[in-house]
């Protein structure tokens, strides 16, 4: 396994450099699919035992060489890459040529993301996750050579070299004795070193993962780039990032850490569900709302790592098992149901023209594929039993009740609190999906370029079948998927731990208490099927169809072929309802209203500016913090000579004490 | 065996019976409210006439209709049927007993929900996308005050099986709790919310701008009219049987009764149903509709109400 593991890097490797080239765009990206298919392959054997142990590599940093694992954890998440790389590679084979340095830097970002997880050493998995970070900025910047865009790619870039270095933080606390995993297990961390650890990691991965208040680029930057790499980025590179939170606080910060280390994973896993959720009914931009549907499910998840910091920290096992089972599950059908989503919204975009779903609408009658594809995903994104989704957020709610099995009263009423709000954020979801399926997929088409879509044909389609596929089996066979994860439930909870299945069940241990997806699906069909055969026996007429009904509205003039654009639901006045009553929770909403003079003719208006409170909050800020510095640093200039040593001076013996402080121990 | 085959047998009873009565149950809660009113009201049996007349009807749809307005009412129904299924009614220990998960029922009508909602999308016409925005709204803040009632449950039960939590329940040994009837009170305005009624939305309204879950049909007709009025007979119906179950479960049979419990069972239940369409007509002849930014305060307010009921049952905990 090892060798196809060295074989799919090498044809990554390859394939940047043909990709930087600019010919055969289409082999270039059909090879990444391959490869990517190979590192599924490795993890889906890593899962039926055969783990690649750490095996070091001929290279590596000047003091020791690279090391090289696959455990069930890792190819967990390479099964999650792969899932979402070889649709994405697929689609990006089918759509038209990109620019040569997105070619380069493709293969390089799923090159990047699989080398942070097959890593066995800080030093390698540092390497991989900024080799990611540096390829995905290039993608959106190939994209994007001036205007709003290219500050997207800078603020990008922005939050991923911060994250960066305070991993690096976070690395250098734990590994006094070697940068070896290995080494890192065998003296784990304590004290104030055990904390700052976790707030390294909090910042770095998590403002990767796009945990509040870190998000504000995630919903800019994920549909900035083109489809298939805002597939890979919300659905594969957050994973990533979640990887390394799971392998840094759970696995090498050691088992004894303190119950409080899951409270700020929940606190902010919850805002950033909530606020996540919120947003994707708000987003004027189909792709944006998918992206904000990304910050709610990684908010979902960091609840669950959360939660199960807490059990173990409780010493209540089997709970902190249910909780992971969750947060991996979830993980895999996110991946599954988001790659599908943003492929389907990257066909719409390049089929129908537009990515305003103001200039969409009716494209079922158009793209009956497309259309499919899209419902089978939303359904899944807004956890309806039995698609996919539901079977993850079942194993996350079911963990949030068992909360008050914590002894503290504290800790109980925590998990209340993130049990209300994790309920409204899949509402919320809920909402968002119906409002993308129907303004996109459902009613009037609104211009004339949708009205006129064709359906994906040839790979375009088979790249939205596949991730559509697997997310039907996820959804069956959820629990046969959540034992093949239980070698990574071990992984970080030790060998006693058991996921939370019996059987082909969804269950939690003696309670009682458990969800069959199987007979969920087969008992639907069941009454379904009953029900339209019960129905057409007693009304055998066919339906016709004829002009709506609309309550009587007289009928749109000849010039208007598609009805009036004025009786159909806009994608702002289908959030309306949920901005006014929960907007101001995540937003700074300003409304002007300009009320028109007496007796005049003019309309009124009422326009809405909707601002996020990251960007506020913290971007404001922070941009007038840098203008200022840059000021005081252009006052440096202007000094005296006298004044010039005297700086350089006082840095040399401020750089000789700490020298004296470090070495006194 | 004979245990597999009572379970079985209750089963296929409970869920005739459960088909049968919903809209029987329409049916009374408009006469009552007739009569509270001082009107004569319509024959208890109407519900049932105007779903068979619409049976026979030819389904006209909007040219701009699709295959979503036609597949939606049977998921719709499909999926209510199902979770009417996993709540017991007269007996207990079902077939399906052991899937009567309270988060899956609640899943189960939210894909009920969301059918609704597409389909009001469907014919691309004002007011079934502003239903379904409303809808989807009022259930952002009904989920998570049901997800909260059910944590309640499940600590005094352990977990969120239905059937465990009405054993539990009717066994007495919870005793009477301060916090059982603030989780009941949040119940009922979720039942309120979920099934359109006064003050959330009105049921007998035609003033097209008040509407939520009629808005949503209006471009509905012949068959999928009926399946529609059917599925909300039965969502009415399911959650009088789920307040039942929990709130007042005496008198059920047991798992392993036979017919005589199951009739003692069944009589019971019919006289809790008719409590409850008694107590719904009253009070929605006593109290007016909200507007419709008014809700998310109702709502909100049930919320509230059980997170308090969790923090007073955790209390209770810390105490024992």
């Amino acid at each position: 396994m090892l060798t196809l593991l060295g074989l799919a890097f090498l044809a990554l490797l390859v394939l940047a450099v043909l990709g930087g080239t600019g010919r055969a765009p289409r082999i270039a990206f059909l090879g990444c699919a391959v490869a990517m298919g190979a590192m599924g392959l490795v993890g889906a054997s890593a899962l039926l035992g055969g783990e690649v142990p750490p095996t070091p590599l001929p290279f590596g940093p000047p003091w020791a060489p690279a090391l090289v694992a696959v455990d069930a954890l890792s190819a967990w998440f390479l099964l999650i890459l792969a899932l979402v790389g070889v649709p994405a590679s697929l689609f990006a084979a089918a759509s038209s040529p990109p620019p040569r340095a997105e070619g380069a830097a493709f293969p390089l970002f799923l090159a990047g993301m699989a080398a942070a997880l097959v890593a066995a050493d800080g030093f390698s998995m540092l390497l991989g996750f900024e080799v990611m970070s540096l390829a995905s900025w290039g993608l959106i910047a190939a994209r994007h050579p001036r205007g709003p865009g290219r500050r997207t790619a800078g603020l990008y870039l922005g939050f991923a070299l911060f994250s960066g270095l305070c991993l690096i933080a976070g690395f250098a606390l734990l590994a006094p004795a070697g940068l070896g995993f290995a080494a890192i297990r065998a003296t784990p961390p304590e004290g104030w070193q055990a904390g700052a650890v976790l707030v390294f990691v909090l910042l770095g991965a998590g403002s990767k993962a796009g945990l509040v208040p870190f998000h504000v680029w995630l919903p800019r930057a994920h549909p900035a780039a083109a489809t298939p790499v805002s597939a890979l980025m919300s659905g594969a590179m957050v994973k990533v990032a979640l990887y390394v939170m799971l392998r840094m606080l759970l696995d090498l910060a050691g088992p004894a850490q303190p119950l409080w280390w899951g409270l700020p994973l929940v606190a902010v896993g919850g805002a950033t569900a909530l606020l996540g959720a919120l947003r994707a009914n708000l987003e004027q931009d189909i792709k944006a709302a998918l992206a904000c549907s990304t910050l709610e499910n990684m908010g979902l998840m960091a609840v669950g790592l959360g939660l199960a910091l807490l059990f173990r920290g409780a010493d209540l096992r089997p709970l902190a098992a249910l909780a992971l089972a969750a947060v991996l599950l979830h993980a895999l059908n996110h991946a599954g149901f988001k790659a599908l989503l943003f492929l389907c919204a990257g066909a719409v975009v390049g089929l129908a023209g537009s990515r305003d779903p103001d200039r969409l609408g009716g494209l079922i009658h158009r793209m009956p594929w497309v259309a499919g594809c899209a419902m089978f995903g939303a359904a899944s994104a807004a956890a309806l039993p039995p698609f996919s989704g539901f079977a993850s957020e079942w194993l996350l709610l079911q963990s949030l009740i068992q909360g008050f099995r914590v002894a503290e009263m504290s800790v109980q009423l925590v998990a209340a609190a993130a049990l209300a709000v994790t309920g409204m954020a899949v509402g919320l979801a809920a909402a968002a999906m119906v409002r993308f399926v129907g303004l996109v997929f459902l009613g009037r088409p609104r211009t004339p370029m949708a009205a006129g879509a064709q359906d994906a044909t040839g790979l375009m389609r088979a790249s939205l079948l596949i991730p559509a596929v697997a997310s039907a089996l996820l959804a069956v066979l959820a629990a046969p998927m959540l034992s093949l994860a239980g070698g990574a439930i071990q992984v970080l909870l030790g060998p006693n731990a058991r996921p939370a299945v019996a059987g082909f069940d969804l269950a939690l241990g003696e309670l009682g208490t458990r969800y069959a997806p199987w007979a969920v699906a087969g008992l639907l069909a069941l009454a379904v099927t009953i029900l339209v055969f019960a129905v057409r026996r007693r009304s055998k007429l066919e339906a016709v169809h004829a002009p709506a009904w609309d309550c009587g509205f007289m009928a749109p003039p000849p010039h208007l072929p598609f009805g009036d654009p004025l009786s159909q639901v806009s994608a702002a006045g289908l959030g309306q309802p949920i901005r006014r009553s929960l907007g101001g929770v995540a937003l700074v909403i300003h409304e002007r209203h300009g009320a028109a003079a007496p007796g005049s003719a003019q309309p009124a208006t009422l326009r809405v500016t909707a601002e996020d409170r990251g960007v506020a909050q913290l971007l404001r800020p922070l941009a007038r913090a840098r203008r200022r510095l840059s000021r005081e640093a252009e006052g440096l200039r202007n000094l005296t000579l006298r004044a010039y040593l005297g700086i350089a001076f006082g840095t040399l013996l401020g750089l000789l004490s700490l020298v004296a402080w470090l070495e006194r121990g | 065996m004979l245990q597999a085959f009572g379970s079985l047998i209750t089963q296929l009873l409970h869920v005739a019976l459960i088909l049968a009565v919903a809209p029987v149950l329409v049916g009374v809660v408009r006469w009552l409210k007739a009569r509270l009113m001082g009107r004569r009201g319509p024959h208890l049996l109407q519900p049932w006439r105007d779903i068979l007349k619409l049976l026979r009807k030819r389904p006209v749809m909007a040219e701009t209709a699709s295959v979503v307005s036609q597949a939606t009412p049977y998921l719709a129904l499909g999926a209510t049927a199902l979770a009417a299924a996993l709540i017991p009614s007269f007996a207990q220990g079902m077939l399906l007993a052991p899937l009567a998960d309270l988060v899956l029922i609640g899943g189960l009508l939210a894909l009920a929900r969301v059918c609704l909602a597409l389909n009001g999308h469907d014919a691309g016409t004002p007011f079934g996308g502003m239903g379904a925005a409303r809808e989807m709204t009022f259930a952002v803040f009904a989920e998570p005050a049901l997800l909260v009632c059910v944590m309640v449950l499940a600590v005094l039960a352990g977990g969120s099986n239905l059937d465990a939590i009405a054993a539990t329940l009717r066994e007495g040994a919870v005793g009477l709790r301060i916090s059982l009837l603030f989780a009941a009170l949040s119940l009922i305005a979720v039942m309120l919310a979920e099934n359109a009624r006064i003050p959330v939305d009105n049921p007998a309204t035609h003033l097209e701008l008040t509407m939520v879950h009629e808005a949503m049909l209006l471009e509905a007709s012949g068959r999928h009219l009926a399946v529609w009025e059917m599925q909300a007979a039965l969502k009415l119906t399911l959650w009088f049987a789920l307040l039942a179950a929990i709130f007042i479960p005496f008198g059920t049979a047991p798992a392993g009764g036979g017919p005589l419990a199951w009739g003692i069972g069944l009589a019971l239940w019919i006289v809790k149903m008719g409590v409850l369409a008694l107590g719904l007509a009253f009070f929605e002849s006593a109290i007016a509709k909200m507007r419709v930014f008014r809700v998310p305060d109702f709502l909100g307010g049930a919320l509230l109400l059980a997170v308090l009921a969790a923090a007073l049952i955790f209390f209770s905990m810390g105490l024992a």
